[in-house]
């Protein structure tokens, strides 16, 4: 099956700028890969967690966090390849009431960091339609700009969740820009914003 | 549903006789301020499982895959808040590469671990994996602490939730199949 993609798909940096754009208390766990650097690229913060590998671990290390932080939102920003391949993560996170978090998948329909081989979305995958068939309190798939600002601020509410939402941006991936690759500092200092013990 | 399969999956009274073990770790799980319970359903692990999803101040998660729970516990840390993940062996392999998360940053880790495959074992399906556990766990920096009888749970337990989470230690306690007890295959 061939999959028509949105002419109006988004630009992937600026897509995450503006999400990002007056974050407030909005904690951020990024996927491996160019979700990464996009979510460096619209500004370093100590509330930030880049992974590097663990691959198709973000959305359920964003679950664990949202749960112990039940007062403050979170957001997951990955990429579909990522996300493909913890699709039973997005089961078990429908059957949570973690009202705090949001999953966003930057969807371009391809492994960018990889030579751009096509996902599965490029050949039709629906990851809203499963999010939806899990249980998400809500499912959506944006590809205009202009809709940005209001999904920056339905992401910054600590209840209404768990949200899932589709980007669709457009493929090709953007400049390396490089996020600390240093785990243990990534862990202490988010640690640390939060005000928790350093062991 | 028989009276052997109500013994198996511990959900009476008589899951307290069948699993002594499970009052002992949910005491030093509970004791030790743990938070998150991470599981993929066990008839070995039944009895702890539903003890921590009627424990106050415990969320309870459950997972599709063994890996998942790997990720959660290290989100849960970074938010705060201690975790356990509940498997039984055959599910250590699912985790292999989320491992490299825990020693990449140095996330403490707890696992609590039922054996398959060792002994008096009735499925040869379980065996490989049972057989692979305590080297999947030790090639990626996780080290194992192995229980064979109830006399030194309690202290290996305390052990290890103190290097888990005082030291920042990944550490995974295995319940020998011995510990644990046959499974009740029924007539043959």
């Amino acid at each position: 099956m061939k999959f028509e993609r949105e002419a109006s798909a988004l630009d992937r940096r600026s897509a995450v700028a503006a999400l990002l754009d007056q974050r407030g208390d909005l904690l951020v766990v990024s996927g491996l890969g160019s979700p990464s650097y996009d979510v460096f690229a619209a500004g370093d913060h100590d509330g930030n967690f880049y992974l590097w590998g663990a691959m198709g671990g973000a959305a359920m290390m964003g679950l664990g966090l949202a749960l112990a932080q039940p007062d403050r939102p979170v957001a997951v920003i990955t990429g579909d390849g990522e996300q493909l391949m913890a699709l039973g993560a997005l089961a078990t996170i429908g059957t949570t009431a973690a009202g705090n978090l949001s999953i966003i998948v930057l969807d371009n329909g391809e492994y960018g960091e990889t030579g751009g081989q096509p996902s599965h979305t490029a050949h039709g995958v629906d990851l809203c339609a499963i999010a939806r068939a899990a249980g998400f309190a809500s499912s959506m798939s944006i590809a205009d700009a202009r809709d940005m600002p209001a999904l920056g601020a339905a992401i910054r509410q600590a209840s209404g969740g768990p949200r899932f939402v589709r980007l669709a941006i457009r493929p090709g991936s953007a400049s390396k820009t490089l996020p600390p690759r240093d785990g243990v500092f990534l862990k202490t200092r988010f640690r640390a914003s939060l005000e928790l013990a350093v062991t | 549903m028989g009276e052997s399969d109500l013994v198996r999956i511990g959900g009476t009274a008589a899951g307290e006789a069948a699993a002594p073990w499970a009052a002992i770790i949910h005491a030093a799980l509970v004791a030790a301020g743990i938070r998150q319970a991470a599981y993929v359903p066990d008839a070995g692990l039944a009895r702890l499982i539903e003890m921590l999803r009627h424990t106050a101040d415990v969320k309870t998660v459950s997972l599709t895959t063994e890996e998942e729970g790997v990720a959660l516990c290290a989100g849960a840390w970074l938010g705060g808040e201690r975790a356990v993940l509940l498997m039984q062996s055959s599910g250590v392999g699912n985790c292999v590469n989320m491992f490299s998360l825990l020693g990449s940053c140095r996330f403490p880790f707890l696992a609590v671990v039922t054996m398959r495959g060792e002994w008096a074992e009735f499925n040869p399906w379980q065996i490989p994996m049972g057989r692979a556990t305590p080297q999947a766990f030790e090639m990626m920096g996780i080290r194992t602490l192995r229980v064979d009888s109830l006399a030194e749970l309690a202290d290996t337990a305390a052990a290890a939730v103190s290097m888990a989470f005082d030291s920042d230690q990944q550490i995974a306690i295995l319940l020998s199949q011995q510990l644990l007890g046959r499974k009740d295959w029924g007539a043959q």
